[in-house]
């Protein structure tokens, strides 16, 4: 069994308007010093280890986790702990 | 000529539709659970607002995966007319029958008003009633309608003139007022603004008949055998 994490982040040049919006409080709050805040969403799969696992990782983000149009995607894959 | 409205888990504006189609231009019309797997007798896919599957991980994905998907792209392929109006419209660009995505209203605020529209391209089958450049009234209703796509995908849809309606005064920020766009085959739009609630002026408008006739017009007149 693996542990895949995927983190999915909307494309840079693609307006963030979450990000925009925490970006807005956090300098209301008085950290100026942010630049930019960006959203993503990150995602845990359990995956039953097989022949062609980043390759069929990478086509579920692409069939349906992650919108490639907007959205960029990277994932880690791990031993999962069994408990 | 016969509609069929897709009713996904989640869908809320199926009754809408129906009511414009059935109701308001008199055609044989129906409701179509999703998972019903037989569209060949219908002459036009009508894909309804809502918030199908709850839009749990995007608008529209979960649907645009749903098995009743093959059928309305193999519908659209045949070249017959598949309407998808705002959650209808995120459905068919995350199933990749309209190209460019759905980002978040740019005011992160959900929105639901009167909103005014150009009809830029009035000789597609769904807008051949409308004048060219009209300014007509539909509501709007939506959180994710901030409509996007690559400079490269903007350039194409203007050569082909795939825009078909703008926003006069653009609520969500969309790129080039982007308010609906059409396939370069042109039998499938997708519109975010609602032209199935603006069918009576007890509504507030009934601008939104024009399209509906528009399409059946535009049907009866490559259907119609002349006597």
């Amino acid at each position: 069994m693996k542990k895949v994490t995927v983190y999915i982040t909307l494309k840079q040049g693609v307006l963030d308007p979450q990000g925009k919006a925490i970006q807005t409080s956090l300098h209301s709050l008085g950290y100026e010093e942010v630049q930019e805040a960006r959203v993503g969403k990150f995602i845990e799969l359990q995956i039953d280890d097989k022949e062609d696992l980043d390759a069929r990782i990478n086509a579920m983000c692409d069939q349906l986790l992650a919108n490639p149009v907007i959205e960029d995607f990277r994932f880690d894959v791990e031993e999962a702990v069994q408990s | 000529m016969k509609f069929a409205v897709i009713v996904f888990p989640g869908s809320n504006c199926d009754r809408d539709m129906y009511h414009a189609a059935k109701e308001i231009i008199k055609e044989d019309t129906d409701l179509v659970w999703y998972e019903n797997s037989n569209l060949e007798d219908y002459d036009a896919i009508l894909l309804p607002g809502g918030f199908s599957y709850g839009d749990y991980l995007r608008s529209g994905s979960v649907a645009a995966t749903s098995k009743i998907m093959k059928q309305i792209k193999e519908h659209a392929a045949k070249g017959k007319p598949v309407l998808g109006i705002c959650n209808g419209f995120q459905i068919l660009l995350e199933a990749g029958l309209l190209p460019g995505a759905m980002l978040r209203n740019k005011n992160l605020a959900f929105m639901c008003h009167q909103e005014p529209l150009k009809v830029v391209n009035n000789k597609t089958i769904f807008t051949s009633q409308y004048e060219k450049d009209a300014v007509i009234s539909y509501p709007i209703a939506h959180g994710e309608g901030n409509y996007f796509c690559d400079d490269e995908t903007l350039k194409e849809l203007q050569e082909n003139n795939q825009i078909v309606f703008t926003y006069e005064d653009n609520p969500n920020g969309s790129v080039a007022d982007i308010a609906g766009i059409i396939n370069k085959e042109g039998n499938v739009l997708g519109m975010m603004p609602h032209p199935e609630r603006a069918v009576e002026e007890l509504l507030g408008s009934d601008d939104g008949v024009k399209l509906f006739q528009s399409i059946v017009n535009n049907w009866r007149e490559s259907h119609v055998v002349n006597a």
